[in-house]
């Protein structure tokens, strides 16, 4: 919302062209842009991601800490997601702590990791009530295009897949470091896909003009079962109800094709 | 206080744990123009929830460089008092209430004729007094009743409610322990105008056609708290002008 005068002028041509079903960079509207992929490239996290979808990048690192589990569930290791908007990503981004929109990313890529069950937590306890695993995941958005947090979900995932865990032996209530890794068991596959409703059309994977032009958006997470297990709406407008359910059916159609660059096998 | 966790939430004759159907909401209590200072307010019970909200404006945006030329600045605050849970909640913001401060702004701004008002604000604040579940769509319900209130032009009201499954069977309006223990929540906000849905959240695991369902079955919720909503604000002209034909 930072030029609004820009935006008017952009929307009746984004509009125009989405309502004859092509859109300004000659996609489909139920397209992805180009995903690329590289994973373990941050050497000194556990596990890492960098996913470039069209000109959006996003890198994510995991960690892997011992801590203490929450108290109502003594015996389950613990999931952190947090995203940062650094400055250097965007000119609309700014120094400081988290704004709503680097709150609501985390929460996002959080929710679709933890409601399909991603991560065994109860695997990741070492001690019921005192000592467990913690695992970071920590999204870095390097360059902002548009529908962060469908890049941010397949990075989160990509490098939740990328990551290894030391080996260990609990000696009387003494964790003792053995040698080697393991990777962290990762169970299942939660894919985020985005739609923008512009001109009451829906259009997949909206880039940042479009994301500026849009009336709403929403985000489908599916697992690897095609059940649905996450969802957030977002922006000022609404959709219909044959809307919600088209995109859902779309989403997991596409959720299978990105699926299949991120779960080799 | 602490709740212990019952065997079964949904008996074999689909009775839940407070003795309702599964497609029957919680007993409800709404009022408007319950606060002196605000420009329009509105208090809900919901089940255990209670939930207030105040709206200030439209008034000059505070501060300026916020002011949008074009339409008002639609705020939401979205607050738990810090006894509203069960284990003490720190009063400062949580990511959390930072997040439902947004989802909730974002489902009332639609329904608000924001174009009306340009370079002002209009404030809008939830505090969740007592919580049990299902409190960001009865923050919705009273947020908008507020601001309808506040004599602030509407395209509709705008009515939330949530319907999820709990042991394998749909149900709408999901309570605390409902919530925690169910397989899934899918709270749902809708407006009257346009038949549209203006927050859709979800959490847990649904398959796409039990996820139809849902929307479905929490649209029809909405409809009868939209019922209600309208009701109360009725209920208050008609007060006012039978006091000025005395």
């Amino acid at each position: 919302m930072k030029y609004p005068i820009m935006i008017r002028v952009k929307q009746k041509q984004i509009a125009q062209l989405v309502s004859l079903g092509k859109r300004l960079d000659g996609r489909g509207l139920n397209d992805y842009r180009g995903i690329q992929l590289e994973v373990g490239v941050v050497g000194r996290a556990e596990g890492s991601a960098r996913v470039r979808l069209g000109k959006t990048e996003v890198l994510v690192g995991t960690k892997i800490e011992l801590g203490e589990p929450f108290p109502d569930v003594p015996n389950q290791g613990v999931l952190t997601v947090n995203a940062e908007l650094v400055p250097l990503a965007s000119p609309t981004f700014e120094p400081g702590p988290p704004r709503e929109d680097a709150i609501e990313l985390a929460r996002v890529v959080d929710r679709g990791v933890r409601e399909s069950k991603a991560i065994a937590l109860e695997e990741l306890c070492v001690e019921p009530g005192k000592k467990v695993f913690i695992v970071f995941v920590d999204v870095y958005v390097l360059n902002h295009d548009g529908n962060l947090i469908d890049a941010s979900a397949l990075a989160a995932l990509a490098a939740l897949l990328n990551t290894k865990m030391f080996n260990y032996e609990v000696k009387e209530g003494k964790i003792e470091v053995k040698p080697g890794y393991k990777p962290l068991s990762v169970k299942n596959y939660p894919i985020a896909v985005t739609f923008a409703k512009i001109d009451d059309k829906l259009v997949v994977d909206p880039w940042l003009e479009e994301e500026q032009v849009m009336d709403a958006r929403i985000t489908i997470t599916t697992d690897k079962d095609g059940k649905i297990c996450a969802l957030q709406k977002g922006g000022y407008g609404y959709f219909t109800t044959q809307q919600v359910l088209e995109a859902a059916k779309i989403a997991k159609e596409k959720a299978e094709e990105l699926r299949k660059l991120v779960v080799k096998g | 206080m602490a709740q212990k966790k019952p065997e079964k939430l949904i008996d074999e004759k689909d009775v839940r744990l407070d003795g309702r159907g599964l497609k029957e909401l919680r007993p409800m209590k709404i009022e408007v123009g319950v606060l002196g200072n605000a420009d329009g307010s509105a208090y809900i019970e919901q089940g255990k929830n209670k939930i207030l909200a105040a709206v200030y404006g439209p008034k000059e945006a505070h501060p300026k460089h916020l002011a949008i030329p074009d339409r008002a600045l639609l705020r939401c605050r979205y607050h738990m008092a810090p006894f509203s849970v069960e284990e003490r909640k720190s009063p400062a913001p949580s990511r959390r209430e930072v997040e439902l401060s947004k989802v909730i702004r974002e489902a009332l701004e639609p329904a608000v004729f924001v174009e009306y008002y340009p370079r002002t604000s209009i404030d809008t604040f939830v505090e969740v007094l007592q919580a049990d579940g299902g409190t960001r769509c009865a923050a919705i319900t009273v947020a908008s009743l507020a601001l309808a209130d506040a004599g602030i032009p509407m395209r509709g009201l705008v009515a939330a409610c949530a319907a999820g499954k709990v042991e394998g069977r749909l149900v709408l309006d999901l309570d605390d322990i409902e919530d925690k223990e169910g397989e899934a929540d899918l709270p749902l906000a809708w407006m009257s105008h346009s038949n549209a849905i203006t927050l859709l959240q979800m959490d847990g695991s649904l398959t796409l056609d039990e996820f139809g369902q849902a929307v479905n079955m929490a649209v029809e919720g909405c409809k009868q708290i939209h019922g209600l909503q309208k009701e109360t604000l009725k209920a208050k002209y008609v007060a006012v002008k039978e006091e000025v034909e005395e």
